[in-house]
């Protein structure tokens, strides 16, 4: 069970990192992407905006908590 | 254009990590023991070509869509943690990373244990030290020549990027006989992070059913709007606060 439990956290660790809002993040702005263009709207857009939303976020973030 | 930015980045990042993992081999092998150390290279080595030979032809079944809508979700939580440690440590809200320093305390940690010789490994300590610098600090760029390979096609160049750079770093190191601590290790990471944020976007974004406008021609794009907010980030938290060792860039290292 702890070697399970350490498995998991090991790739936990490798994938997500510190900031689990990046990874959230991410799967937020691919699921707008993918929804606009199943819509048939131009898409292309947001996922250079969300990715510099989530960028700023994360700093403000890791900023604030080095104070 | 693509192609010429895939090898540029697994070049980079295979770099990095090897510049990391050389200087826990380092402390390894000269102050416990060569032999020892060298096994554990070549045993972290041959998990790490496992891992690629494995999960590369495995990602291949997968259709083409969904492949790149998950290896862009990967590349672009791998490269924006990576770009916001860099943005961190360049504008002096993180410490430096100091591969001297980190000589030393291996060293000295390395020093201390006690000798254990286990099945044929003269030195148990000098083997696992520089077994799991190996794997630890090259599981990250397994995962990028894989991803990077699956998404293009091109897993042979990704693999070539990699060797290259390994083969390059340890080179370098054999003639310095010591940690590489004027690699701009900071720099070069900044470059990744563009670089794999960049490729996340792409991927991501297409594999989500979208078209970028000017198809390939929108990467370049991409890099240069990515970079841009990037230092401009660094900009304005060197002026915002009161940051501790606020330096150009490549006095600055990141660490995952």
């Amino acid at each position: 069970m702890s070697f399970l439990r350490t498995f998991l956290r090991f790739w936990y660790d490798f994938v997500i990192g510190d900031d689990w809002v990046v990874a959230a993040g991410v799967v937020v702005a691919l699921a707008g992407t993918a929804a606009l263009a199943h819509a048939g709207v131009a898409a292309w857009w947001l996922l250079p905006v969300a990715v510099a939303a989530i960028l700023i976020f994360s700093l403000v973030r890791a900023v604030r908590a080095t104070r | 254009m693509s192609t010429t930015l895939l090898i540029v980045s697994v070049f980079l990042a295979c770099a990095v990590e090897a510049v990391e993992a050389l200087t826990i081999v380092l402390a390894a092998g000269t102050t416990r023991d060569w032999r020892s150390a060298l096994t554990g290279v070549g045993a972290g080595l041959l998990v790490l070509a496992a891992i690629v030979a494995a999960l590369g032809p495995a990602l291949t079944v997968v259709p083409i869509g969904a492949l790149r809508l998950l290896v862009g979700a990967l590349l672009l939580i791998l490269g924006l943690q990576w770009l916001v440690k860099a943005i961190l440590r360049a504008s002096g809200r993180k410490a430096p990373h100091d591969e001297r320093e980190i000589f030393a305390r291996e060293a000295a940690a390395a020093r201390a244990a006690d000798p254990d010789r286990r099945f044929a490994v003269p030195d148990w300590y000098a083997f696992t030290l520089a077994f799991k610098g190996v794997l630890l600090e090259g599981l990250e760029v397994a995962f990028i020549v894989v991803t990077f390979g699956a998404g293009t096609g091109h897993t042979v160049l990704a693999v070539a990027g990699a060797v290259a750079a390994v083969v390059l770093v340890t080179a370098v190191g054999l003639s310095v006989r010591g940690p590489l601590a004027r690699v701009p290790e900071n720099t070069m990471k900044f470059a990744v992070g563009i670089l794999l944020t960049t490729f996340g976007m792409y991927w991501g974004a297409e594999g989500a059913g979208a078209s970028w406008p000017g198809a390939d021609a929108a990467i370049p794009v991409l890099v240069a709007l990515t970079a841009l907010v990037s230092l401009v980030a660094v900009a304005i938290l060197r002026r915002a606060g009161d940051p501790r060792a606020a330096g150009p860039i490549d006095a600055i290292e990141v660490s995952r």
